[in-house]
């Protein structure tokens, strides 16, 4: 088929995307293997690409449909305890490892987007700092209401109870997968880097295909301007619910690969300030440009870590290198400056591009 | 409301093309009216539009011309009243479903998709008319660019009609203000609409720009055989392109007629010029 | 009795939050933005009450004014160095420069008061009122918390009706621009409204550590995303909606842990929280958004 110029253009933006991701892949596989990556990072390998799934998923809501999340780690809980739950429930009939993964990401994902529909209703009816708010009291059931669940394997299959763990009446033979407040503990650690690679691949496959079509069209023109697309024939209804399901399954199915690369989960780590922390990455990378939340992700993954010679300070150093980057990057004088820098490294004109991707 | 009482028709004067006479009017309205804060914005208003009629709707500032427009797209649940698109009542349907009955519009503050280019505008407007689902974009299966081939053809066809195609990369925030009012009817006709409305077409547009609008305005009407409602202050188009008038002022019809009659109107004077009494 | 008591320690954790909420709520009024470090000036003014009472000895009323005194030039210092700048900034990059801020103060606290808990001793220092033959104890803080509250919106509603600022608060709230043109120093109006914001989260800080006696660098954090969601509750921007959002969100907080579930009470009051908004979008007091077409 030949391709636009607008089309092209697309073509070459995603390419390098996806080309990026690849790369880092590749050159971290090589650093690896000359033995130059330090244990702490390559115990990051595995969150960052969760991180970035919930970068990219999250960019859906806020930059794409335009609407205000605060609760996205919700859903990353949501497919955090479905998927570890699936994992250790087919310990016994699937043996292989990537199979039990495959399970637990596609069960994370699917329980997370019916909950993507649950919240996406009200939010049919909410604008604004209204719906945010609906959002982070969902996230906030979501981590309360798992903290006081007790799910267990007996030999009969899965058990549940919102008491305590003797309640679940699971004898000698069964094995507790979720304690309440004390997370899932002996959790197979199934997630790999490789594996958490081709997440973000499918991840950005999804996306960048839904942006770039009818779909995509139409929730972008409910966020550009909700009268004009209903006076187009277009339902808001339909694709505020589309843009919140797939992000919410996306977001799912990270919080599935976050939690099987660790022995214990607990819900508390995917409360309010992990929704917020995703939002940065989002910010940061800037409003609509999913490239930019890959990177910001993986770098504000690496970042803290990156600052652990400042100890103490880090976290202050954190927090000033958030406000100060806010500051600089909506500054009016030092925006011009940047354009005229990068208009002279093009030698053409300063033009201000509308970049999707 | 009294069950007892007998409802009859009551004829509105009503005036459509001698052409049109043989197929159903595109558009019946009765006794149309909405109250805000009890204060009625609409009142008792009613019109009949031909099938391939240019009708004016013109007014004084704030007579409710806009909330016509927005009760016939729904925008605005009508209190009272029966509106008749194509001889069907569309009581209960939505802006949505408005618009794939067969009514499309243009808005007086322009509201077009700012931050997506010129194509994707139109292409939006092709929203119902080139269908796949989602999982067909997702997995980019034939019927994906099958479908996109012909919205893309299409949407240069009707950027044409204006000769913007050579615009459709550019993005719809950064077109001059004529451009953007124009891109706004391709878009609204992108629809497949048999009646379009038009609030303010010409406004900001200079007197050439305004006289090509004219010419475009009857294009469209004869290219796509279908109905046109506008409301504009340039008394010039309105006067010279309009086939029936209705002339609103404080939310009521104070006449209806040909271009002549309105002008000779003592109703419609009084109206215009007790506002320049004002002003 | 034990009703009454609940009703009691659920208007007394409703006050804290009101007090809080009208903070959330004058702050978005006036700014349009949610500041999120709001929680975080709250924890300022009980660890300030703390240092002035434990390591100075001074007198507790004294050490409320000198906490106040801090967060009302911490809150217009804050304004002025990171909000002021991105006034015509997107609302995220507000909001994402806010949550910079919170990070701020908690690290900072942390850095100078470490992860330990401290013990605060309540600034309430009466006996408790004993009703009822003594069937009905009510604890002087939780006494102190209600009438404080009461007074503190008795004094908000006048000076926002009466007072010549209070009328430059209106005007900025309902247009920024529009107000500019009357003469009205906006930026001024605005620190102002900080500076109130402040001094009544430097209040809700003490009486919080007062009645839940223990103080860490993220003390703030949690009362703050419930004074907020008690704000929205209300209608934001609304000042009585934030009161009484505040005192039902305390009630319902306190009630639904009684006689439903200790566990579930973020759940129940979160969840009547999203009930609510489906019913009412914009809050009980808040007021109707129209889009102009």
């Amino acid at each position: 088929m030949k391709l636009t110029k607008t089309g092209q253009k697309r073509l070459v933006s995603n390419s390098i995307t996806y080309g990026m991701v690849v790369l880092a892949f590749i050159l971290v596989q090589i650093v690896d293997s000359t033995g130059h990556l330090t244990s702490s990072l390559r115990g990051q390998l595995v969150p960052i690409c969760a991180y970035i799934v919930m970068a990219v998923s999250l960019n859906l809501t806020v930059g794409v449909l335009g609407e205000l999340s605060l609760g996205h780690a919700g859903f990353m809980s949501l497919g955090a305890f479905s998927g570890v739950i699936v994992s250790l429930g087919l310990r016994d009939m699937v043996g292989a490892g990537p199979l039990r993964l495959l399970a637990a990401l596609l069960v994370g994902a699917v329980i997370a987007g019916l909950f993507g529909f649950v919240v996406g209703v009200p939010a049919l009816r909410l604008r604004g700092d209204y719906l945010a708010i609906v959002t982070l009291a969902f996230g906030e059931i979501i981590k309360n209401v798992i903290n006081t669940i007790y799910v267990g394997i007996g030999p009969d299959g899965l058990r549940v109870s919102m008491s305590d763990q003797a309640s679940l009446g699971l004898g000698e033979t069964g094995t507790v997968i979720l304690r309440g407040p004390m997370g899932a503990v002996g959790v197979d650690k199934l997630a790999s880097f490789g594996a958490g690679i081709i997440l973000v691949l499918i991840t950005l496959f999804i996306v960048l295909n839904l942006v770039h079509s009818r779909s995509g069209r139409a929730i972008m023109a409910v966020r550009d301007n909700r009268i004009a697309a209903e006076s187009v024939g277009i339902s808001i209804t339909r694709y505020k619910l589309t843009a919140f399901i797939i992000s919410a399954a996306l977001a799912g199915a990270a919080g599935a690969l976050y939690a099987l690369n660790y022995s214990t989960v607990v819900a508390r780590k995917f409360d309010f300030n992990t929704s917020i922390l995703v939002l940065v990455f989002v910010v940061l990378g800037g409003i609509g440009n999913i490239r930019g939340s890959i990177i910001a992700a993986a770098v504000l993954t690496v970042l803290p870590e990156m600052l652990r010679a400042f100890n103490d300070y880090r976290m202050l150093a954190y927090a000033i290198i958030l406000i100060l980057v806010m500051l600089t990057s909506n500054n009016d004088r030092l925006k011009q400056l940047r354009w005229r820098f990068i208009a002279r490294f093009r030698r053409g004109t300063p033009q201000q591009e509308v970049d999707h991707e | 409301m009294n069950n007892l009482a007998k409802m009859v028709p009551v004829p509105s004067r009503a005036i459509i093309p001698e052409r049109d006479l043989g197929s159903t009017p595109i558009l019946e309205v009765s006794h149309l009216g909405i109250s805000f804060g009890g204060l009625n914005a609409v009142e008792d208003f009613n019109i009949i539009v031909g099938r391939t009629e240019i009708a004016g709707l013109i007014g004084p500032n704030g007579a409710g011309k806009t909330t016509v427009f927005n009760l016939l797209t729904k925008v605005y649940q009508p209190t009272r009243g029966a509106i008749l698109l194509d001889g069907k009542d569309t009581a209960g349907m939505s802006t949505m479903q408005i618009n794939q009955a067969g009514i499309a519009r243009t808005f007086q503050n322009i509201r077009l998709f700012q931050a997506l280019s010129v194509e994707d505008n139109v292409k939006i407007g092709l929203h119902n008319q080139f269908k796949y689902s989602t999982l067909n974009a997702i997995l980019r299966l034939p019927r994906f660019w099958d479908a996109e081939r012909k919205a893309h053809d299409q949407a240069l066809e009707l950027l044409s009609i204006f000769n913007m195609e050579h615009m459709a990369n550019d993005t719809a925030g950064s077109l001059p203000y004529g451009a953007q009012r124009r891109l706004e009817i391709v878009r609204a006709l992108a629809t497949r609409p048999s009646l379009l409305l038009l609030d303010e077409p010409a406004a900001g547009m200079n007197p050439s720009e305004t006289e090509a609008l004219m010419a475009n305005i009857i294009k469209i009407r004869d290219m796509f055989q279908i109905a046109i409602m506008l409301i504009e202050h340039d008394m010039r188009l309105v006067m010279g392109i309009c086939e029936g008038i209705a002339v609103l002022n404080y939310g009521k019809i104070i006449a209806k007629g040909t271009p002549e009659e309105i002008q000779a109107n003592p109703a419609v004077i009084e109206a215009y010029l007790g506002q320049k009494k004002e002003a | 009795m034990t009703f009454l008591s609940y009703l009691v320690s659920g208007l007394s954790l409703g006050s804290i939050y009101a007090i809080i909420a009208l903070g959330y709520t004058m702050v978005y009024g006036i700014a349009k933005m949610l500041n999120f470090a709001h929680g975080d000036v709250i924890m300022i003014g009980g660890y300030m009450s703390f240092v002035a009472t434990a390591h100075l000895g001074w007198p507790p009323l004294a050490s409320v004014l000198l906490a106040m005194l801090v967060c009302t030039v911490l809150g217009v210092v804050i304004e002025q160095l990171a909000y002021k700048p991105l006034r015509a900034a997107p609302s995220l990059a507000v909001l994402i420069t806010a949550i910079g801020v919170s990070y701020f103060l908690q690290n900072a606290a942390l850095l100078i008061w470490s992860s330990n808990p401290k013990s605060f001793t309540s600034v309430v220092r009466l006996p408790s009122l004993k009703l009822f033959d003594g069937q009905l104890t009510i604890s002087s803080v939780a006494l102190v918390t209600i009438l404080a509250c009461v007074a503190i919106i008795i004094g908000l509603t006048f000076i926002i009706s009466k007072t010549k600022i209070g009328k430059a608060m209106r005007a900025v709230s309902e247009d920024k621009a529009a107000a500019q043109l009357m003469g009205i120093n906006v930026n001024q109006t605005i620190s102002v409204t900080f500076a109130i914001g402040s001094a009544l989260a430097a209040i809700a800080g003490v009486l919080l550590c007062s009645a839940y006696p223990i103080l860490m660098p993220t003390t703030g954090a949690m009362p703050g995303i419930k004074a907020f969601t008690a704000a929205v509750f209300g209608g934001i921007g609304s000042i009585p909606g934030a009161f009484w959002g505040g005192l039902l969100l305390g009630l319902i907080e306190i009630f639904g842990k009684a006689y439903i579930s200790t566990q579930l009470s973020d759940a129940i009051v979160f969840s009547i929280l999203i009930l609510v908004l489906l019913v009412r979008p914009t809050g009980l007091m808040g007021r109707k958004i129209s889009e102009k077409v």
